[in-house]
């Protein structure tokens, strides 16, 4: 198995007719995902990518089955479409939209908690690259190619780092089951720790590699999940060890505002865990490479 | 982005919050009418630069007439103000507030800010109002109050009231204190703010409760939608380099070293500048130019680098995914046609047709130093220093 997305998963793509929205659900019909529709509000009845088209995510849930959306909506309207998903029945929602304000994440996160726990829908992102269980599907916009098919799970905030790590991997011939980005924003939908219980859950999974950075408790909280409750190796990269105090790297939620959320400091917390630290992003590769060997994984 | 003290109060004011009067001021003479019209016998002039700890660097004085407020608004105007949070460099004073002196019973501590765990808003609250709240954090852990606030109906009364009884205030101030708190919250999440600090917040010896200075930080992902906080940025309390990548949005962060870097995405950025420096190296910048990477952008990329007088050598990496390496490999050909760079180049490419990409470069009379890792990239970047 792979973790939140398999071969079969039926996708709806939420601002399909844009163009972001357009071109990356062309990228996932290439990629072999199975994407059965989308939804654009006004567009309704129309054929784009020889795919229907609907108004409402409800519609579009009634008449495709689709458990899982990835939402390309503008910042302005994301927060109202990922509602909008959570209440049609969506399971799983990706967001890419990079951009959403923070007290619009509050509220989404808030109005999720209504459902019950069967019902609630799970969020990923936003500003992320998504999801890819390797040779099954693709719920995300990174380069597929990169990733081969195997037993590592990576969660990563950043995008561009978590290719970094898949090609590393792929270079080692080590492959991957299934590649999380959990974004860059301060106040996302799923967790680290909400990824790696499901790493630690899932079958095919033998090793996570966690891609964190600065900012924030969540790389150390996943650090005590995994102490208390993981029989599978963690193994951790953080960035932002040259990272000036107080500032944004990029990200809106790379900033140092307290004890315990500088690299350095994570690096220390996370080792406590027991935790292997990737000691620079050149090594992720290797270092994941050393574990299994450790641990006779390989 | 980060607004004024003036500006801040201002908001305050908007929901209920008691401030002493006064009045922003652009010259001594105008200094000295406004202590008039605002009367009393004492003022005090404080320095409009973005940032705390500004009476420690000399940026508020307190004076007994016009004329003192005068002289102390010719000695600030126009200096750059040099704070333990500004760098070295220091921020131009180009405004100063004037305000009435208050007469202060007691110093308290209000913050609000978002907090990540519970993703809700927290109320800080400290009696040890003045000192910083790492210091509060650090000195006197035991006076911090923290109320964690459900976001979805806002702050109640009593949960106002129990931080206000939980400062000390005085029973017969305590509806006074309780309403303050809340025109605090209504302040931070009716203009998408990411951070309140009202330090101190006083009791004067005349029982009124008043916000003698304030801190506001608000999301830049927010302003599409609050025209009003958007046009109190002053761009003259910001890096110019970072000004210039902002309004082309990039992500820039400007630092102490002399390596350059273009770099898409900011965990890659990020992961680049610690090999630098793991390499013996100091980056001169942070820059993710998105994970996009475009030719334009790249172009922008490299002017915004080549303006950095720190600078001595520019190393590019760039991760393609949906982007193609061939594509990068001709923007930065095109850049390199437009821009003249001095420095030694040191390229890395990864991902999607990288062989086509490097293939490129290669073709191209480009001067550059080809490297195929980020360490190999890094320790490339660093002997290129000489």
């Amino acid at each position: 198995m792979s973790i939140i997305i398999h071969k079969n998963t039926k996708i709806l793509v939420q601002g399909f007719t844009g163009k972001i929205g357009s071109f990356h659900a062309e990228e996932m019909i290439k990629y072999g995902s199975n994407v059965v529709g989308g939804v654009t509000p006004g567009k309704g009845g129309m054929t784009h990518l020889n795919l229907p088209v609907f108004n409402t995510v409800k519609e579009a849930v009634d008449q495709t089955g689709a458990s899982t959306s990835i939402l390309f909506v503008p910042p302005a309207f994301a927060a109202d479409s990922a509602m909008e998903a959570a209440d049609a029945g969506i399971k799983t929602c990706v967001a890419i939209t990079d951009g959403i304000p923070s007290h619009d994440m509050v509220k989404i996160k808030r109005y999720m908690r209504r459902y019950p726990k069967d019902k609630k829908m799970g969020l990923v992102g936003p500003n992320c690259a998504g999801i890819i269980s390797p040779g099954k599907s693709m719920l995300g916009i990174m380069p597929g190619h990169i990733y081969k098919e195997g037993k590592i799970g990576i969660v990563s905030r950043s995008g561009t780092l978590g290719y970094e790590a898949a090609q590393q991997l792929k270079d080692l011939e080590i492959g991957v089951s299934t590649s999380v980005g959990i974004g860059g924003d301060p106040i996302n939908g799923s967790s680290f720790r909400d990824i790696i219980e499901k790493f630690e859950n899932d079958d095919e999974t033998i090793a996570v590699l966690m891609i964190g950075e600065i900012g924030g408790p969540q790389e150390v909280e996943a650090g005590k999940f995994a102490k208390e409750n993981m029989s599978k190796p963690v193994i951790a990269y953080i960035a932002g060890l040259t990272a000036p105090k107080g500032r944004v790297m990029g990200h809106a939620g790379a900033i140092v505002s307290a004890y315990g959320e500088s690299a350095i400091e994570k690096v220390e917390l996370l080792k406590e865990c027991g935790v292997t630290i990737s000691k620079n992003p050149s090594v992720m590769g290797e270092t994941v490479k050393k574990v299994l060997v450790e641990n006779n994984l390989n | 982005m980060d607004i004024h003290e003036y500006q801040a109060k201002k908001i305050l004011s908007d929901f209920g919050v008691k401030i002493p009067t006064g009045g922003i001021v652009y010259s001594p003479e105008n200094a000295e009418n406004k202590a008039r019209e605002i009367g009393g016998v004492k003022w005090v002039v404080k320095a409009q630069v973005h940032s705390g700890a500004r009476g420690k660097a000399g940026g508020i004085i307190i004076c007994n007439s016009p004329l003192e407020v005068a002289d102390a608004t010719d000695k600030l105007l126009g200096k750059k103000l040099i704070t333990n949070q500004t760098g070295p460099e220091g921020k131009i004073i180009n405004r100063i507030y004037i305000e009435e002196a208050t007469d202060i019973k007691h110093e308290l501590y209000l913050g609000l800010v978002f907090d990540r765990s519970s993703e809700s808003i927290m109320v800080v609250a400290s009696t040890e109002g003045g000192m910083s709240v790492e210091e509060i954090s650090k000195e006197k852990p035991e006076t911090i109050i923290r109320s964690k606030i459900e976001v979805a109906v806002g702050i109640q009364q009593f949960q106002a009231r129990e931080i206000a009884f939980g400062l000390g205030i005085e029973s017969k101030l305590i509806s006074r204190a309780a309403n303050t708190i809340i025109g605090c919250y209504k302040a931070f999440s009716e203009h998408d703010a990411t951070m309140v600090e009202v330090n101190p917040l006083v009791v004067s010896h005349q029982d009124e409760i008043l916000a003698l200075d304030c801190k506001m930080s608000f999301d830049n992902n927010a302003m599409f939608r609050r025209d009003e906080i958007a046009e109190l940025r002053d761009k003259t309390q910001e890096n110019s380099n970072e000004v210039y990548a902002s309004d082309r949005g990039m992500n820039y962060v400007s630092l102490d070293g002399n390596i350059g870097n273009i770099i898409n995405g900011a965990g890659l950025a990020m992961a680049s500048m610690d090999m630098i420096k793991l390499a013996g190296g100091e980056p001169a910048n942070f820059l993710d130019v998105g994970g996009g990477a475009t030719p334009e952008k790249i172009v922008k990329a490299f002017k915004l680098i080549s303006m950095d007088t720190k600078v001595k050598v520019i190393l590019v990496n760039i991760f393609a995914g949906i982007n193609r390496c061939d594509w990068v490999a001709e923007g930065i050909v095109q850049a390199l046609s437009k821009i003249e760079i001095k420095h030694p180049l040191v390229i890395r490419l990864a991902g999607t047709n990288v062989e086509k990409g490097n293939e490129i470069l290669k073709k191209s009379n480009i001067n550059y130093i080809e490297a195929s890792t980020l360490e190999d990239a890094a320790n490339k970047a660093v002997k290129a220093l000489g």
